[in-house]
């Protein structure tokens, strides 16, 4: 199997996931209602600037934006029948999770990008490192898109697979950063979110949005190390559910 | 001879449960190859095997000579699958379903367009092709699904049920074009719990019982396998002439009368229907109709199983 074979596997398997689920009518009101409710909902209580909050809404929308609909579209597939078809073509379990976890990925970067737009041109908050937030946004929304899909390939119902994915996103929507900064939470708490990959994508926002960025290079890093590990967690996690 | 399918001791474990007990068979090139047993037999796991899907426990499967444990992708490339479900997606028209297992499959990008315009118009899906997969009718699924696994030309297409749960006409046109896949050297394995479609469309059929292989030959080799005695059917008219006692001295090792209908299952038929004459003209009833009674592709089925048809069908059904 040659990699421009593989590769055309990943890309087929993209597209169709954006024209059969992500990009449908009510998912793309979704994208944007999402984004638009929660923005206003926090500049409403914040009437200084969402600046503070921005970095932590960016990726909060991001998370949101990957999971909600990665690990319900993988375990449908898997009841009816239609992942079948996939693990029957000639390609490799890793290209079918990585095309199964970029169509999420890039339902996760249409969403945060609504979040950054909104944030940034409506609200007061500033990206100074284009190109930082860019590699950091992209990380996360891989990081967030493996996540689900790992939460996906572990269990078979798709109510399990909802439960399962809030289990993960809500602890960490306060624990990672995204209302209240790491050093004012409890020691204990702040050693739990050091091991959430969220923590990372939002020290990294606010590291290239107006923020103190020491650290964006760390971060990064360690986004990579999360994307490869929850990449292939899924594949392994694929291969032996079969 | 030209193998296109070998098996060999193909056994699959699931923790204590021997779902495949050392299976072993061959199928030729171009041939439509049945696979027939109750509900839970193992022809599933068969299929899921020998398509790359799930590892046996032991035993070895060499597709188009190609090993299954090791070469799984380039077996994939030569084999087409028709689940028992019509799993294509719901939400893409029936030519975007095409498109996407035409990538998948890596159809040169100049091909494609070509071939599905070629498979739609063989399996009268033109008509259709912009509506979306899920407001097709079961019958024009089951044609998708079958067009889908032709999309990449294989060499090998595995069937499973595929006329399940299809009205008359669908199933006809389904059993029309599995014909023409013989005449286009297309190797078939065909799983079905409709026994007349196997002994309609099958070379040969392997009967699977409990994992195990116990029997494979033509269909009508196993029919005749099936019938020890041959049977005489007559029609009579006045039936009520006929008593027992004037039946009884036809040579016959048993008589079974049910309304106007005599089963008499004799070794001698010509001494059975002289007799037969002889009682009409003393007795005064009239034979209408005399058929000997050929068996049955289901007759042999449930010699061998022990199971009836019906009873297969309705495993079959209460499964879904």
């Amino acid at each position: 199997m040659s990699l421009a074979e593989e590769l055309e596997g990943v890309a087929a398997i993209v597209e169709k996931d954006l024209k059969a689920y992500y990009f449908k009518p009510p998912n793309i009101s979704w994208g944007i209602l999402f984004p638009v409710v929660l923005a206003l909902a926090f500049s409403l209580r914040n009437p200084e600037g969402l600046s503070e909050l921005a970095p932590g809404l960016v990726a909060m929308a991001a998370l949101f934006g990957t999971t909600s609909m990665e690990a319900i579209v993988i375990t449908f597939e898997k009841r009816v029948g239609a992942f079948e078809r996939l693990l029957l073509a000639p390609v490799s379990h890793a290209s079918i999770m990585l095309g199964k976890i970029l169509g999420g990925a890039v339902f996760g970067l249409v969403i945060s990008t609504v979040m950054t737009v909104l944030t940034t041109v409506f609200l007061g908050a500033q990206i100074t490192d284009l190109l930082g937030f860019t590699a950091a946004l992209l990380l996360t929304v891989v990081a967030h898109s493996a996540l689900g899909a790992l939460v996906a390939v572990s269990v078979k119902e798709v109510f399990e697979a909802q439960t399962l994915s809030n289990y993960f996103r809500f602890p960490m929507i306060f624990l990672c950063g995204v209302f209240i900064p790491l050093r004012r939470m409890p020691q204990a708490l702040q050693i739990v979110a050091r091991l959430l990959p969220l923590t990372y994508s939002v020290d990294a926002f606010r590291a290239v949005m107006g923020g103190a960025g020491p650290g964006l290079i760390l971060d990064l890093a360690v986004l990579v190390v999360y994307c490869s590990a929850l990449v292939s967690g899924s594949v392994i996690l694929l291969k032996r559910s079969l | 001879m030209d193998h296109s399918i070998i098996v060999e001791g193909l056994t699959k474990r699931y923790g204590d449960k021997l779902a495949l007990d050392g299976v072993s068979f061959m199928v030729e090139r171009g041939e439509v190859f049945g696979y027939l047993g109750p509900n839970g037999a193992g022809k599933s796991t068969t299929i899921n095997i020998l398509s790359g899907l799930i590892e046996p426990t032991g035993g070895t499967a060499v597709i188009d000579g190609h090993d299954v444990g090791r070469e799984r992708v380039e077996i994939k490339k030569k084999i087409g699958v028709v689940p028992e479900t019509s799993n294509l997606y719901d939400e893409l028209t029936l030519q975007e379903n095409l498109v996407f297992v035409s990538k998948l499959y890596h159809v040169p990008r100049h091909l494609r367009e070509q071939r599905i315009a070629r498979l739609l118009d063989s399996f009268d899906l033109g008509d259709y092709k912009a509506r979306r997969f899920r407001g097709l009718s079961k019958g024009l699924k089951r044609r998708t699904v079958l067009a889908a696994a032709l999309v990449h030309e294989p060499d090998i297409l595995f069937l499973d049920e595929p006329t399940s749960g299809l009205d008359v006409v669908s199933a006809r046109t389904l059993r029309r074009m599995i014909k023409e896949f013989k005449e286009r050297e297309i190797t078939v394995f065909l799983t079905t719990h409709y026994i007349e479609e196997a002994g309609l469309l099958c070379d040969r059929i392997a009967i699977l019982v409990q994992g195990k292989i116990i029997k494979t030959d033509t269909p009508r080799a196993l029919e005749a396998a099936a019938q020890e005695t041959p049977v005489l059917d007559v029609r009579v008219d006045n039936r009520g002439l006929l008593s027992e006692k004037a039946l009884s001295g036809i040579p016959a090792e048993d008589i079974r009368v049910t309304g106007d209908r005599v089963r008499i299952y004799t070794r001698d038929i010509s001494a059975a229907i002289n007799a037969l004459s002889r009682l009409s003209e003393e007795t005064g009833f009239h034979i209408t109709e005399v058929n000997t009674l050929k068996p049955s592709l289901e007759d042999a089925f449930i010699k061998v199983t022990g199971l009836s048809a019906d009873q297969m069908k309705t495993e079959k059904e209460g499964k879904r």
